[in-house]
């Protein structure tokens, strides 16, 4: 799997900004825009297991979360697809009259695709009620941007598409949280598209659990400064002893709850292979 | 019996439009038929949206959105950016939120531009969110041929779709088919592939006035017979029934099912027929490797093999890039001759050289250009 580890104050900080009403769109690495917009931890667990009672009963897995009743419409393994899905997505907020804003959630690699340029210019000419952001690690699996992008600029290119843009550390989370009200703010009263570059970094390999700078792309003095500015540790650091300790108890009753369930869930029969192929189930059933 | 020296068309061919009163029935284009429906659809759902490069220029996509954006007006009917893959992808957002979104794409072979969003999103949303989203998605296209179309302008690549679970692929011959399918694809929950070809918009035939759907995985058996079973895919469905007049020359009886819907696929009246005629020609207005004729004799060789005897035959583009020149282009596609040699050829067991003369009312239909 994909850990969001290092990089969760991202989608807590835009999600702050965001109001229950709103949908997000994500990537593989989305487990903590899941929970940062109130995503059953139960139902993340028992899917990361493989077990029925995940939030796509087993199907989609860890890549694919996605929590309809808390806005979290979309989380894709193709880097940069979901930023055309929002688009979409915030097309039908705006036919429908409805207020609610859309935020799209993609990395510094996405920035390279096709897809990217097109759904920028489309939100732009539009007028859409979207919220871009880029969440830059600096590395798409292993190839830091400056190996992939002729400039650094994200920004002046969201803005080349006629939309502000801004870049916010994302460490900082109380500014982030600031910023992100202030673009959905705009966003919301029907001004367009805003873009927000979150910088961030990713403390663990691409994929799995573990550090990689063995592998020698990066080196471990790199990690440092970021651990050194941990957001949770610095928000922990903000609040009282005694209150610190004791949701440190319950997030951490919760999680063992969670793992406890997915552990004792059961797997989804084998009837379940060939349903949700179509609406209709005889459908599936053509060979 | 020899007929006037009129184009033969589809109506003539007695594709059999279900016949509800003898009553006068009216007759419409493809195109019109195509129009009414996402009209009627639009009139009856104000989640159905259409656009596409062109959909509201003066063209009007061959005169299939004619109408439409003055009627239901921009946010409905909108033409887009050049940008297939973000714009197929806001498809599916929008089918995400609820809408009822019909891209369309005057060529088929654009939609090798919004590969990723069809295969990776559109077909799987159901599947990987564990039926927790809906993508009601219709996707318009269409394949080109005759006046020099050539490489890029041409594709027939409905199989490509028939290969992912999750997309449904329909490719109407008739206007009442076009009318009944486009209806059911939209009121469909799931993303349809709805292939037209550029030959049949000028086809007519009857259809009716009000609202009705043509559901899917329901073939139709167009032409009753015995000795043979011939199968033609969109526009070579209008082959076929030509063939089999070709064919009733010589005594040989064919038996022509349009399979409407590719995906989910009626084989059961397929193989039916073929379990009585043992013989089946597949045509189909693409390649034949992995295409829709090859999964249609597989399924066909699968159930009846050890039940009868059977001869196979498929006939589509040559292996080939498809020439602008006409002198290569006729030679590219099998024609209502060609289909019916090669039946012949089937019915006896080995090839007879036989290709029959040319009938002026079994003329191909000329696409009269420009493209």
């Amino acid at each position: 799997m994909h850990l969001s580890i290092g990089q969760e104050a991202v989608s807590v900080g835009v999600c702050e900004a965001l109001e229950p009403r709103d949908v997000v769109f994500g990537t593989y690495r989305g487990h903590a825009l899941y929970l940062a917009r109130g995503g059953d931890l139960r139902q993340m667990a028992a899917e990361l297991y493989g077990k029925a009672a995940g939030c796509t009963k087993g199907k989609g897995g860890s890549m694919h979360l996605i929590a309809p009743e808390c806005g979290v419409m979309g989380t894709s393994a193709v880097v940069g697809t979901t930023i055309a899905n929002a688009v979409g997505y915030a097309y039908a907020f705006r036919y429908r009259r409805s207020d609610a804003v859309v935020a799209s959630f993609f990395g510094d690699g996405a920035t390279e695709e096709g897809v990217f340029a097109e759904s920028l210019n489309f939100a732009a000419l539009k007028k859409l009620p979207l919220l871009f952001v880029c969440e830059n690690n600096g590395y798409a699996i292993h190839t830091p941007q400056s190996r992939r992008q002729a400039t650094p600029a994200i920004c002046e290119r969201a803005r080349a598409h006629g939309m502000p843009a801004e870049r916010v550390d994302g460490n900082d989370l109380p500014r982030l949280i600031d910023r992100a009200r202030d673009a959905v703010r705009r966003v919301r009263a029907g001004e367009g598209p805003s873009f927000l570059e979150v910088t961030t970094y990713r403390w663990r390999e691409h994929v799995g659990p573990n550090s990689d700078f063995h592998l020698g792309y990066r080196d471990e003095q790199e990690v440092e400064p970021w651990v050194a500015a941990d957001p949770l540790r610095r928000l922990a650091e903000k609040i009282d002893p005694a209150t610190r300790e004791r949701l440190e108890e319950d997030v951490e009753a919760e999680i063992a709850d969670a793992f406890a369930f997915a552990e004792a869930s059961p797997f989804p029969d084998a009837a379940e292979l060939t349903t949700d192929v179509f609406k209709e189930e005889h459908h599936a059933a053509v060979r | 019996m020899p007929r006037s020296a009129e184009t033969l068309t589809t109506e003539e061919c007695r594709l059999p439009a279900p016949r509800r009163k003898r009553q006068a029935e009216r007759v419409l284009s493809y195109v019109d038929a195509v129009r009414e429906a996402t009209d009627q659809e639009m009139a009856r759902d104000d989640a159905v949206v259409v656009f596409g490069l062109d959909v509201d220029d003066p063209k009007a996509i061959q005169g299939t959105t004619r109408g439409l954006a003055e009627k239901y007006g921009p946010e409905r009917v909108f033409g887009t950016p050049l940008s297939e893959d973000a714009m197929t992808g806001a498809a599916v957002g929008m089918a995400l939120a609820g809408l009822r979104p019909v891209h369309v794409h005057i060529r088929m072979d654009f939609l090798m531009l919004a590969m990723n969003q069809l295969v990776n999103v559109a077909a799987k949303t159901r599947s990987m969110y564990g039926g927790k989203a809906n993508v009601p998605l219709v996707v318009r296209s269409m394949i080109g041929k005759s006046w020099g179309q050539g490489a890029q302008h041409s594709q027939g690549l409905h199989s490509f779709f028939m290969h992912v679970p999750g997309l449904k692929v329909v490719a109407p011959a008739t206007p009442y088919d076009a009318k009944g399918c486009l209806a059911a694809a939209i009121r469909d929950d799931d993303p349809v592939m709805y292939v037209e070809h550029r030959l049949l918009h000028f086809q007519k035939g009857p259809v009716p006035e009000e609202s009705y759907t043509v559901e899917p995985g329901k073939a139709r058996v167009t032409a009753p017979g015995e000795d043979i079973t011939l199968v033609g895919l969109s526009y070579m469905q209008v082959e076929c029934l030509r063939a089999a007049r070709y064919l009733e020359e010589i005594g040989v009886k064919a038996e022509v099912i349009d399979p409407i819907w590719l995906s989910p696929l009626d084989i059961d009246t397929i193989a039916d027929s073929v379990e009585r005629t043992g013989r089946l020609v597949v045509v189909d207005t693409a390649w034949l490797s992995c295409g829709a004729s090859a999964e249609i004799v597989a399924q066909v060789a699968e159930r009846l093999q050890g039940v009868r005897d059977l001869r196979l035959k498929r006939l589509g583009f040559a292996p080939t890039t498809c020439p602008t020149t006409p002198a290569l282009e006729e030679l590219f596609y099998p024609n209502a001759r060609t289909v019916a040699a090669a039946a012949r050829d089937l019915v006896e067991g080995g090839a007879t050289g036989w290709l029959p003369e040319e009938r002026p009312d079994l003329r191909s239909l000329q696409f009269k250009g420009p493209f």
